[in-house]
């Protein structure tokens, strides 16, 4: 599907990225590269400048340092041109987190799509409607629900017209911020299952913005950690899982409740830390 | 165990626009003296609801029908000083604290408001006891805090005031609706923790609301499983992850994805949850379980005792044992 990437050249590259909000650093030096058909979770908490990431990614941030090339194409700088813009828009698409503010309340999703492939494609209507059908069967949405008011959906309805919003413009690159962490435990499944669906029809890669490791672990091959705007690990998303090497992975990996799970106050993890560190010194 | 708090055969139906609405059908559910139970459910499946009618915090124009006994008192007959001298009893902590304190006023006004109205406490007094608090849930430099307005806090440091509070009335009941839900991961371990050693120490009872049955298995001594407004199963809560009596425990179990592996496909449930006022006839989740029967859809099921838990399924003696497939063990 791709007329810009083989399949061994990276379809989205950052290199050296920085922002910084006033004294606030962010996002400091973040690199990698994401393979067509490949998936990488940025995972960390509140405050760990994941979500500047992808907003950098898609452009409604402007990066402090660094480059993002996306398709071979620089997108560090802001768009000169209308069209520029459009461009960009077409090669990577995004998925919020929250359905219920993110859908225009007065528009269907089938109005909402339509819109998306008239400002991009320049399609026939009857292609238009065609192709509005494939995208809600490709997220599991009927006739009735498609053509439905946002209002009259439910959130994992809403997200799936989210994302069949997104991949209207048929992009390379797909960033999903946190866009699963609201929904209902079967409804998550639901669509987990949908997104590796898409990925191996369509050959699309996905930037998944997460807190949630056992999701991450799921639907990512690589992974990225971040704490308060620096990258602490970086590598195969089952390694770092199964086996963290940063005491802040480590840290976080514990903190996930499962068998046998035992939740110590932080002032225990301080004093085991402490007392740790003592004995290695002496 | 005695029997702290018991919910007898609970229905509640809220006032809606287009009519009464049934939220809650025949809920019955007891917490011993010291116990953690864990609530767990899909959105619209009537836990918060629950919890709100043992708080007696239910919206005006509900009706409700059943009883709700706590320590021996009829809590859905209270009203006046002793409504609010069971609300005391009784604290509730919520899942997003910055939409229940006034962002207005000093975190010292807030937890002491009601320790000054309502037990005549001396101001001094009471914040020495706010402090007091502060420090049992991990917070330090309690008296700065207490001078700092809502929006100076993390949400994290926020939840913590929050139980800080609920505990300066005493309490011997909490019930924590989703209250780490919005939190960060480490944050939601720390709460954890504090409320474990609250239970520990003070002997609390709690009734723990959640939609991660990972995380009501790890802190909870027992688990109730909500459908439709209806208790599905009640179990130990460790042993709800091995060997779920109800298919849809099973189904939860099966969707969540595991953290220590990476499977072909989850197991998803097909449909979306419903609540109870459009539950269909029958086992309210027949059309969405795969073991599902005709005689299932046709029967009302009832709460039948096995192997040591309780369950609401009529085919649950033949499925019992098999129903994860040695998935997710």
């Amino acid at each position: 599907m791709s007329e810009h990437t083989s399949a061994t050249e990276p379809v989205l590259s950052v290199r050296g990225l920085r922002k910084v909000f006033g004294t606030q650093v962010a996002v400091d030096d973040m690199n990698f590269d994401l393979l067509p058909g490949r998936s990488l979770a940025i995972v960390g908490e509140s405050g760990s400048g994941k979500t500047t990431v992808a907003r950098m990614i898609v452009g409604l941030e402007k990066p402090t340092a660094g480059t993002i090339v996306a398709c071979g194409r620089d997108r560090s700088k802001p768009a000169r041109r209308g069209a520029e813009r459009k461009l960009r828009g077409r090669e990577v698409q995004i998925v919020f987190q929250d359905p219920y503010s993110s859908l225009d309340p007065r528009q269907s999703g089938a109005d909402l799509i339509d819109e998306v492939l008239r400002v991009h494609h320049d399609h026939h209507a009857s292609d238009r409607k065609r192709i509005v059908g494939e995208l809600a069967e490709i997220v599991g949405l009927d006739q009735r629900q498609i053509n439905a008011m946002p209002k009259a959906l439910s959130g994992g309805q809403r997200q799936r017209v989210a994302i069949a919003r997104a991949l209207a413009t048929d992009p390379h690159v797909l960033i999903l911020d946190e866009s699963v962490a609201a929904l209902d435990v079967s409804i998550q499944a639901q669509v987990l299952n949908v997104l590796a669906d898409i990925r191996d029809e369509r050959g699309i890669s996905y930037v998944l913005i997460s807190h949630d490791l056992a999701v991450v672990r799921q639907l990512t091959e690589e992974a990225i950690v971040m704490q308060r705007g620096i990258v602490v690990e970086q590598g195969v998303t089952a390694d770092i899982l199964d086996d963290p090497q940063h005491a802040y992975t480590q840290m976080l990996r514990a903190s996930v409740p499962g068998p046998g799970w035992k939740p110590q106050r932080m002032r225990e993890r301080k004093a085991a830390a402490d007392a740790a560190a003592e004995a290695a010194a002496s | 165990m005695s029997s702290l708090l018991e919910v007898r055969d609970l229905t509640v139906q809220l006032k809606m626009d287009a009519g009464p609405r049934e939220v809650i059908t025949g809920t019955s559910l007891d917490i011993g003296e010291g116990e953690a139970m864990g609530l767990v459910g899909e959105s619209g499946s009537g836990k918060s609801m629950t919890a709100k009618a043992i708080a007696r915090l239910l919206p005006d124009g509900a009706t409700v029908t059943g009883s709700v006994t706590f320590d021996g008192t009829d809590v859905l007959a209270l009203s006046g000083d002793a409504l609010l001298k069971h609300r005391a009893q009784v604290a509730v902590v919520f899942q997003d604290p910055r939409a229940h304190i006034n962002p207005v006023r000093r975190i010292s006004d807030f937890m002491t408001e009601s320790l000054r109205i309502l037990d005549d406490v001396p101001k001094a007094e009471a914040v020495r006891k706010a402090a007091a608090a502060l420090d049992e849930v991990g917070i330090d430099d309690p008296g700065k805090r207490l001078k700092q307005f809502p929006h100076e806090l993390s949400g994290g440091m926020l939840q913590r005031v929050m139980i800080a509070t609920a505990l300066l009335s005493e309490p011997r009941l909490l019930l924590a609706d989703e209250c780490t839900t919005a939190l960060d991961v480490t944050t939601q371990a720390e709460v954890m923790a504090i409320l474990d050693d609250l239970r520990r120490d003070r002997g609390l009872s709690m009734l723990f609301i959640t939609h991660d049955l990972e995380l009501a298995g790890a802190v909870c001594d027992r688990t109730c499983v909500m459908y439709a407004g209806q208790i599905v199963e009640t179990s130990a809560a460790s042993r709800l992850h091995e060997d779920p009596l109800h298919p849809y425990s099973a189904a939860l179990v099966q969707a969540r994805p595991d953290i220590s592996s990476t499977a072909e496909r989850l197991v998803a449930i097909p449909g979306r949850p419903v609540s109870a006022f459009e539950a269909p006839s029958g086992c309210r989740f027949a059309p969405r379980c795969p073991h599902s029967l005709d005689s299932c859809r046709s029967t009302d099921q009832v709460l039948t005792d096995l192997d040591g838990g309780v369950v609401r399924c009529g085919r649950a003696t033949d499925l019992r044992g098999n129903l994860l497939d040695g998935a997710h063990v």
